[in-house]
């Protein structure tokens, strides 16, 4: 089955570990991810400088790292991401701010991919909203 | 066939950024003219009073974002009227048309008509 998965809490959140978690079992089970939609509070998942104390789980790397390891298509809502300062190298030129955060894993686009997702997908299921 | 979205909108306007943030969820399906429908729920419909205040928050009005629902082809908004009666506000006395749901019923019946449903 192919899923769209929308994230719309940050990392520190239960229901981002909730949807990490489900994405993993997502693929475990032979299933497809045809995207990751990452949300509102969900972008600050993407960024690269989130900084957990050692005995805690460090989600953000966690989603960086399913994301890299299964070639995922993850892409962060550039208007919700720019609101809350998640930034790729590109929009903080544009915006002349001091710096890039964007993890790598990630893409910046517009929320035509959610759509875009939705419609591919046989299931979308969301994860945060209140 | 596309797929058919279903939003939720269920925070108060000044809230936070949920109302503005599912509303472009909503108008740029419609800007994709995919078939779209939208919900005021439970402090999602303080977003169709006549009467908001927004400068006193240093916000700016949604009302006019609402009001593009039209202009971007989306016809299929509803609200709660449970949600309405609670607060005190009516369906003939807010600022954009809006389909009344009256019961609890129409709510499920609405979310079954849907592919996908986000609820913000």
């Amino acid at each position: 089955m192919k899923f769209a998965i929308a994230v719309f809490s940050a990392a520190h959140a239960p229901s981002s570990r909730r949807a990490l978690l489900f994405a993993r079992a997502v693929l475990a089970g032979g299933h497809e991810i045809v995207r990751l939609f990452f949300y509102q509070d969900g972008v600050y998942s993407a960024s690269a400088n989130v900084v957990v104390p050692q005995d805690e789980q460090d989600i953000a790397v966690q989603w960086q790292d399913l994301v890299r390891t299964h070639q995922l298509d993850g892409v962060v809502c550039i208007a919700a991401a720019l609101r809350r300062g998640v930034l790729n190298e590109e929009e903080a030129l544009r915006y002349q701010k001091p710096a890039a955060n964007l993890s790598s894993s990630w893409e910046l686009s517009g929320l035509g991919q959610l759509h875009d997702a939705a419609q591919s997908a046989d299931r979308l299921v969301c994860f945060g909203g209140q | 066939m596309a797929k058919s979205l279903l939003v939720i909108s269920r925070q108060a306007p000044w809230s936070g950024l949920s109302a503005r943030e599912s509303l472009d969820i909503v108008l740029a399906g419609g800007a994709f003219d995919l078939p779209i429908g939208l919900l005021f729920m439970d402090d999602g419909v303080f977003q169709l009073s006549q009467t908001q205040g927004p400068a006193a928050v240093q916000q700016k009005d949604l009302t006019t974002n609402l009001k593009a629902l039209e202009m971007f082809g989306v016809e299929d908004v509803y609200a709660c009227g449970k949600s309405l009666a609670e607060r005190g506000m009516f369906p003939g006395n807010l600022n954009i048309n809006i389909k009344q749901l009256p019961q609890e019923q129409d709510i499920s019946e609405l979310i079954d008509r849907y592919d996908h449903v986000i609820t913000l």
